[in-house]
């Protein structure tokens, strides 16, 4: 039921140039309130890519809708850059790897979890990022959420791997994010739609299915480079193995406030819970390997009082605590 | 000689040409300053070229901010030399990424054109050795340190080109 149909030449023609001339294949993945989602190639026929479009807004007065649009544009672009340089580049992002040897721990690991910036015009509204093979987190939730009914197993009764497996990957989200701020950086739009699980094996599979519209931008990608040691050969779909991959960097901001750290994990506490009931009580993983995981970077102080500002913004909202 | 058509830009083919052992650097360093007519290409110095991807993501910005009559440069040959560039200094980037007199690798690009015509122009004027424009033999010729100064970044890093083209992309921002 994929629906890869390329857009027509015609129904190209409002998109930004040189997008509405182009005979490349152009699939539209997702609609979001703010931009278009494509799948389509860039700078090479077999270098699959993701096209953002953020398109004009006519009801805006266009002298707003032009600064906005390139603000926006630009925002997304620039903290992709500056954690595509994390380790490596100079300024900001010259913080020494802890241990060369054992490899990117810590922030600098964090330039292999997000897609590279490949091509970007601001005035035009137009931003192009490697596409990220896989599926999100979400489908992948959901897909060991389903094994555990059919298992007929309960929480706690033997056998229940699927538990397990989850675990690791809570384990494994709760260290991106804290390798996240600890480049500097707030998501703003943590949710597990917004995270991709790109597999280690190098063999191409079929890519999983788009997870429908309406999301702000579920993210099927392509083969990217393969950093990581080939896997085991149990099938992609089933396996939970392989890099988190953050995207959608729309909503982010350059912030080392624990103020927006643990709103950022609070958003993310939210979304999770109302996205996977049956899992919201294995949340607590994420939250450990953000404070005390090796791989984190949030691992100590900061981690701690991330944590502690964190259960007072669970107090606020509605219907929350009305003290003080 | 190859000639690639960047997905997008299909009406504006790349001819292009690596070259190595190039004897007259001088000569065709000085075609360009004189504006000879018969010399509109992007000469750049293969030594701090990172990847193909690399010059493509420049090539692509170059003719993409023709179009949208956006050249911070001349003509869009000198563009591709200054898109190659993080920062907004065109004569730094042409001391940088362009030919100088001892420059012994170059990456002719002509954007549009026929391959033939283009072909044996530059099989004529430049005085070297034609070898394939792949990651191979770019890696070959590379000289880090270079690489590094440009872009503020150690390119030891197999992640390099992420953080390369992004610089790239961002300039002028």
């Amino acid at each position: 039921m994929t629906e890869s149909t390329s857009l027509s030449l015609s129904a190209r023609s409002h998109l930004p140039i040189p997008f509405n001339s182009s005979s490349e294949p152009l699939e539209l993945i997702a609609q979001g309130a703010e931009s278009l989602l494509y799948k389509t190639t860039f700078l090479s026929p077999s270098q699959p890519a993701a096209l953002k479009i953020r398109p004009v807004k006519k009801w805006r007065h266009p002298t707003l809708d032009k600064r906005l649009t390139r603000a926006r544009i630009l925002a997304e672009a620039r903290v992709l850059v500056k954690l595509s340089g994390e380790g490596i580049a100079a300024g900001g992002g010259g913080r020494k790897v802890k241990d060369p040897k054992k490899g990117d721990v810590g922030a600098g690991g964090m330039r292999g979890l997000v897609p590279g910036v490949l091509g970007l015009d601001w005035e035009g509204g137009w931003l192009v990022t490697e596409w990220i093979e896989g599926g999100t987190v979400k489908e992948a939730i959901y897909r060991v959420s389903r094994a555990r009914t059919r298992v007929g197993g309960g929480v706690g009764s033997d056998g229940d791997e699927g538990v397990e497996e989850l675990r690791g990957l809570l384990r494994k989200m709760g260290e991106v994010v804290g390798k996240l701020h600890a480049c500097g950086v707030v998501h703003g739009d943590l949710t597990t739609s917004n995270m991709m699980l790109r597999p280690f094996a190098t063999a191409s599979h079929e890519s999983s299915k788009p997870d429908g519209h309406g999301e702000t931008s579920p993210h099927p990608s392509v083969t990217a480079s393969a950093l990581n040691e080939s896997q085991s050969t149990t099938t992609p779909h089933q396996s939970l193995d392989g890099d988190l991959i953050l995207i959608d960097f729309g909503l982010a901001t350059q912030s080392v406030s624990d103020e927006d750290r643990a709103v950022d994990l609070y958003v993310l506490e939210r979304a999770f819970g109302s996205t996977h009931p049956r899992e919201e009580e294995l949340f607590a993983c994420v939250l450990d390997a953000y404070a005390h995981g090796e791989g984190s970077g949030m691992d100590g102080k900061a981690g701690k009082t991330v944590i502690r500002k964190l259960e007072d913004v669970r107090m606020r909202g509605r219907k929350k605590s009305m003290l003080g | 000689m190859e000639t690639i058509v960047l997905p997008h830009l299909p009406d504006h083919h790349l001819q292009v040409c690596l070259f190595v052992k190039v004897h007259n650097a001088q000569f065709l360093r000085q075609q360009l300053l004189d504006g000879n007519v018969d010399f509109e290409y992007a000469f750049l110095d293969a030594a701090v070229l990172f990847s193909r991807q690399h010059v493509l993501a420049a090539c692509f910005r170059a003719i993409n901010d023709m179009l949208q009559d956006r050249l911070k440069s001349n003509n869009v040959h000198s563009e591709i030399v200054f898109s190659l560039s993080p920062n907004n200094n065109i004569s730094e980037s042409f001391r940088r990424f362009g030919v100088s007199e001892t420059t012994t690798e170059i990456l002719a690009i002509k954007v549009g054109n026929d391959q033939m015509q283009v072909e044996e122009h530059l099989r004529r004027h430049v005085e070297g050795q034609v070898v394939p424009f792949t990651n191979e033999t770019l890696t070959g010729i590379r000289n880090e340190a270079r690489i590094q100064k440009a872009y503020r970044v150690e390119i030891s890093s197999d992640q390099a080109d992420a953080f390369i083209i992004g610089s790239m992309a961002l300039k002028g921002s």
